[in-house]
């Protein structure tokens, strides 16, 4: 280490030649507030003025904030919510005219004085940075860490071992997911119903182009208090708060009715999944888990707005467009008791890809 | 027959004497057919009559708008043309009268040039021509008809319930209709080329029936899909989006952050700038002397 210091200092230069001359700073010329005494007093006043414009609207916030009313009978302005615009208006000049003042301040009365530095070399000078490596070296030397290993290796150790507790303490932020991911509250004989309303679907009452946003019976929460006591009786769940959300999350699908004729089956969206051309779709795009319910329903293309992925609901959920990497999982459909039921939960873990997935 | 005769006085006991004659049986049977035809003569037709609210005199005046206005793509009787290249306009058996309503009397239909999409332009026809569309069209086959305003008004309601349905219809729109029609009914754009119309001037019965009929690219929300008062509670929620004030400033379109991003960009840090620079620029010197202790550096 010593031996390189010496070398680079030379390379410094020890000051910088002008290319061209410098012309130096012009006249300096002085503002009318520094010659005229009344320009300097009406400036001052100014500045003054604005000061107290901010404090008049500092208070005609506080008036407004009393006065307007945004209960029952909302006063507006121009079609707008009267007093968010008076809050925002007033709170927003009372800043801009202290900041309007003080600039006001600084360019017509504050020192007006060009000032300049000139550049110099940022490094330390010479002597000092030698001055620095030696006290470093003999520091080192002191310390004798390269002549005890077995202190260097135990300290190494002691600062590695403190991420341990790190560690510990981030498993508890929560538990992994494990299964959950593969599966939804869609089981043998769930009733599909309609999405806000609760209510059970007949495959009569769905008409060739017929679009639903549907939910597992459970996961709705306006519901008449006869219906939960009629779906509890057949072991219904009603989900409620962060229960419902999680799995609503999962378990949103789209129910579309379509002419047999269009339909195609496949392995891996068999016939028997639908009933007379209703099929049902997660609606969980399985590119980042958008939620999706944008259908064209000629051309049975389902969009995601996200990132444009796009699915051919005819076709088993195919990808047509966009980065979705799988087609949407398809809901086994069958009929029990005259209402539209799930044959069993998805085949398939919905949503968007995650590492302990397999990638069929 | 002999149960027929038996209460009946000695003319029909004269009649009776002839019943074995060989053509008493035909006589009988044809009889019975008179008065089975007028029997339905008399009430079936006036019943169909009430359904659709038409009469024969406007589906005939239909019929010659039809096939001046628009058999050219929907075949001489509505049965859609299939040309080499596709599909000129498809079958209109069945698209019921709503469906004529909403596409003629948003002025979608006839159709200028074909296209992604049939443009929204001023409406061709009177009010009494569409409607003597839409009972032509409604009479080649069973469709949904054309709702009355009992069917989207709520103002039959009492006013708690016109707010409960506000709030359903809310929760409704935002389900179903938003992703296409965006959070408050600005429209959207959709695939190739294609767009979700802006909902906010669209009249009431519009609304009703493109839910009933399900135009173009739109899915169907037939009334077995979202029932005829979650269709009102639906437009009652529209409606009462125009009315409320806006609580967060201007819309700008109410496209979400495209536009408000642009304004921000645009003229609010734009604005910052263009004041900064004002700042900067606006510089007054004077050519007087000094007068005070300070001297140039």
């Amino acid at each position: 280490m010593s031996d390189h210091h010496d070398t680079e200092s030379n390379h410094l230069p020890a000051s910088v030649e002008e290319p061209i001359a410098n012309p130096g700073l012009p006249a300096h010329k002085p503002r009318p507030t520094d010659v005229d005494v009344k320009a300097e007093r009406r400036a001052e006043r100014q500045v003054a003025a604005f000061f107290v414009l901010s404090m008049i609207c500092a208070v005609l916030f506080c008036v407004a904030y009393f006065t307007l009313d945004i209960k029952d009978e909302t006063d507006t302005f121009i079609g707008l919510g009267a007093s968010n615009v008076a809050l925002g208006a007033t709170l927003g000049l009372a800043l801009m005219f202290i900041g309007i003042g003080v600039i006001h301040w600084a360019r017509k009365l504050m020192g007006d004085v060009e000032i300049f530095e000139m550049r110099h070399p940022a490094a330390s000078s010479p002597e000092d940075r030698e001055e620095t490596l030696a006290q470093l070296s003999a520091g080192l030397e002191e310390s004798g860490i390269a002549r005890r290993p077995l202190i260097r290796n135990t300290m190494l150790g002691a600062m590695g071992m403190l991420g341990l507790p790190l560690i510990v303490g981030l498993r508890d932020l929560g538990t992994l997911p494990g299964k959950k991911l593969e599966s939804t509250v869609w089981a043998k004989g769930t009733r599909i119903v309609r999405d806000v309303t609760g209510t059970p679907v007949k495959p009569s009452q769905l008409e060739v182009g017929d679009l639903m946003n549907a939910q597992p019976e459970g996961l709705v929460t306006l519901h008449h208090e006869e219906d939960v006591a009629e779906g509890e009786a057949r072991g219904v769940e009603y989900l409620e708060g962060v229960d419902l959300q999680v799995a609503k999350s999962k378990a949103a699908v789209i129910l579309l009715r379509m002419e047999p004729k269009d339909l195609t089956f496949s392995e891996r969206s068999p016939q028997n999944w639908q009933v007379d051309g209703i099929v049902a779709y997660s609606k969980i795009c399985t590119h980042v888990g958008c939620p999706i319910s944008l259908n064209e329903q000629q051309s049975h293309h389902l969009l995601c707005p996200c990132h444009q992925s796009t699915f051919d609901l005819a076709d088993g959920g195919r990808v047509v467009f966009g980065p979705a990497a799988r087609p949407l999982p398809q809901l086994p459909l069958r009929v029990e008791n005259g209402y539209l039921v799930a044959q069993s939960d998805f085949r398939e873990p919905v949503g968007p890809s995650y590492w302990e997935r397999d990638s069929k | 027959m002999r149960l027929l005769n038996r209460p009946l006085n000695r003319v029909a006991g004269r009649l009776s004497r002839h019943r074995r004659r060989p053509l008493a049986g035909l006589l009988v049977m044809l009889l019975g057919l008179f008065f089975t035809g007028a029997l339905y003569a008399a009430f079936a037709p006036a019943s169909a009559d009430k359904q659709n609210g038409t009469d024969d005199a406007e589906i005939a005046q239909g019929r010659e708008l039809f096939l001046v206005g628009c058999a050219f793509c929907h075949g001489q009787n509505g049965e859609g043309i299939t040309s080499q290249t596709g599909q000129l306009g498809p079958s209109l058996v069945g698209v019921g009268a709503a469906a004529v309503d909403f596409q003629v009397g948003t002025g979608r239909m006839p159709m200028v040039q074909p296209g992604q999409q049939a443009a929204v332009k001023d409406k061709v026809y009177t009010d009494d021509e569409v409607k003597a569309l839409s009972a032509y069209v409604a009479s080649l086959g069973p469709g949904p008809s054309i709702p009355t305003e009992d069917d989207y008004s709520i103002d039959h309601l009492s006013k708690d319930e016109q707010r409960e349905a506000i709030v359903k219809g809310g929760q409704l729109f935002l389900a179903n209709c938003s992703a296409c029609h965006n959070f408050e009914g600005s429209g959207g754009a959709m695939p190739e080329g294609k767009k979700a119309p802006s909902l906010r001037k669209t009249s009431d019965k519009h609304l009703y029936e493109a839910m009933l009929t399900g135009p173009q690219q739109m899915d169907v929300f037939s009334n077995g899909n979202i029932a005829p008062e979650d269709k009102a509670a639906i437009i009652a929620y529209l409606n009462s989006i125009e009315e409320n004030p806006g609580y967060g400033g201007f819309s700008l379109g109410g496209i979400g952050p495209v536009s408000e991003g642009m304004f921000a960009w645009l003229l609010g840090i734009g604005g910052l700038i263009g004041f900064a620079y004002w700042i900067a620029a606006h510089s007054a010197r004077s050519e007087k002397t000094e007068h005070s202790e300070e001297t140039p550096a």
